[in-house]
């Protein structure tokens, strides 16, 4: 029972948050556009998260180039380290784990902020004072995060191979420039466009289940602290579906 | 451009000088099975404070909010200065809206946003052509309203639950809004403070010629306040009439709340 149950929650959730999605592509875009705040939300929210996507994004570059080399080491291919690392940073780890830091801090706060302005009736206030709260606050948030998160990525990608340079460095002293250079030659457009297009869709993600969870968050402090729980959660989840389908999708194109 | 010239602009017309400035007719709205306004009318005259009674989840709050827009009820007319608010779409809802006022329960005063931004806030929304220098007089007139001028650089988190609802008091009035809807503008506030909002609201009414519906329980607030008392019960007007009349009453459904 308790199953058909919780299939039916699921069920609903989706459809909702279909609905939500719906909204803010017949609504949310619909002029005049809210252009102060989103700027204003682009630089919060891309100032926020980005010292610890860089913070992240270089611990990892450094480790994996280190886990890696014994590998490469053992088949005689170690100076290929740098384009195995850039490979795997550039195409998935970059990506994955810059939405994933974004989601656990951009997507919380979103579903906290949203949750107790609703429970305190601040967006029932906005709808009053001649604001749209969808507009001014669910569209500017949603296209903030799909903006930023590509740029934030990009920017990650570069510190973490900047971690990569210094985890080749440790055991053979390589020069900085000989290390890119080795590393672009190996990426393609193939490589890079597909990598940063599917984060545009992460970001939107996050943004949109942050805003939707807020939205419908419940009363007390229990209420918003769950909706910025379950916002996390479930954008992380929806980051890997994604990711998957952006895998399959560019194969069935052609485009490894 | 003086600030009355700017208001007429917005409203685009005049307004009718006579008649009731709210008539509800038939209102039915509910929540799944929760049947919460079943049949509900009522009128307000110019002028006229009308307190609403009830208990607690009776649905004097969703009255108020299908009023301003914010629920759309199931059936029934609410004619605000003879316009239908049920009828109306979003920019015919924005402008109707510049003329009703309304006193969140919980002030929903903005917490990121500093006092006068917080005033400024509905200002610059409903009348975009408002100049810097009427912006900033209208602000501090709203502000030496409720006795606050020294905070209109803090934020909501620095001030007390007096201070707050009258600053939300003033953020309701800075519009002049011909009607005002009061969700409980006294509780939770201790009885001294909350004489003070009773005396401040009176006051306000007096000096702008408002129309106002009052959810309260306080009866203190009640007495000063009511020119009508409504009682509402099991989703209709239980009981209309002056407070005097309601307090004799001898149903004890009306009654109770007097005690
Ligand atoms: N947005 C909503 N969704 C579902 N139920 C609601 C909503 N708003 C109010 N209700 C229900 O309507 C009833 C009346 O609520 P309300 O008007 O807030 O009561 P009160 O008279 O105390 O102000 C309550 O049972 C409440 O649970
Ligand atoms: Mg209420």
């Amino acid at each position: 029972m308790s199953i058909i149950s919780e299939a039916k929650d699921f069920l609903d959730q989706t459809g909702q948050i279909s609905r939500f999605a719906g909204r803010f592509f017949s609504h949310g875009l619909k002029p005049k556009f809210e252009i102060k705040e989103l700027l204003s939300q682009c630089y919060l929210i891309g100032y926020k998260s980005f010292p610890l996507v860089g913070l992240t994004g270089f611990i990892m570059g450094l480790v994996l180039t280190m886990q890696l080399r014994p590998s490469l080491v053992s088949y005689g291919v170690q100076s290929e380290l740098p384009v195995m690392v850039g490979i795997a940073i550039v195409r998935e780890i970059g990506p994955v784990i810059t939405a994933l830091i974004f989601a656990g801090k951009i997507g919380s706060s979103i579903g906290a902020e949203l949750g107790s302005m609703k429970v305190t009736e601040q967006i029932d206030s906005m709808d009053v004072s001649g604001t749209n709260p969808f507009k001014y606050l669910v569209a500017t948030r949603v296209i903030a995060t799909s903006l930023m998160l590509p740029i934030l990525t990009i920017l990650g990608d570069a510190v973490s191979l900047f971690g990569a340079y210094i985890g080749v460095n440790i055991k053979s002293v390589t020069n900085i420039r000989f290390f890119f250079v080795q590393v672009f030659e190996s990426l393609s457009y193939s490589d890079v466009l597909p990598a940063v297009i599917k984060t545009i869709f992460f970001g939107f993600a996050v943004g949109l289940i942050g805003c939707y969870k807020g939205f419908n968050s419940t009363k007390g402090t229990q209420g918003v602290g769950s909706s910025a729980n379950s916002a996390v959660v479930l954008s992380s989840v929806l980051i890997f579906i994604l990711d998957l389908l952006t895998v399959q999708l560019t194969n069935l194109l052609g485009l490894n | 451009m003086n600030i009355g010239a700017i208001k007429n602009k917005a409203e685009g017309e005049q307004q009718p000088i006579s008649g009731p400035v709210i008539v509800i007719e038939h209102l039915y709205k509910r929540f799944g099975a929760n049947i919460v306004l079943e049949d509900f009318s009522l009128s307000v005259e110019r002028e006229e404070n009308v307190v609403v009674l009830g208990k607690s989840g009776a649905g004097k709050s969703v009255l108020i909010k299908c009023i301003i827009g914010l629920l759309k009820p199931d059936k029934g007319k609410i004619l605000v200065f003879g316009e239908d608010v049920t009828s109306m779409d979003e920019d015919e809802l924005a402008k109707a809206r510049t003329k009703i006022g309304f006193l969140f329960q919980a002030n929903a005063l903005y917490d990121s946003m500093t006092v006068r931004e917080n005033l400024e806030f509905p200002l610059r929304r409903h009348w975009t052509s408002l100049g810097e220098t009427e912006v900033g007089k209208m602000v501090k007139e709203a502000l030496e309203n409720v006795g606050l001028t020294h905070t209109s650089d803090m934020m909501p988190a620095e001030l007390s639950g007096g201070m707050l609802k009258r600053i939300a008091l003033a953020r309701t009035l800075i519009l002049k809004p011909e009607i005002i809807l009061y969700d409980e503008p006294t509780t939770g506030l201790d009885p001294v403070t909350a004489r003070e909002i009773d005396q401040l609201i009176l006051t306000l009414q007096k000096k702008y010629k408002t129309s106002s519906i009052i959810i309260s329980h306080d009866m203190n607030c009640v007495r000063n306040i009511a020119d009508r008392v409504i009682l509402l019960l099991e989703g209709r007007c239980y009981a209309d009439g002056t407070y005097k009349t309601l307090e004799s009453s001898s149903d004890p459904k009306i009654n109770q709340f007097f005690q």
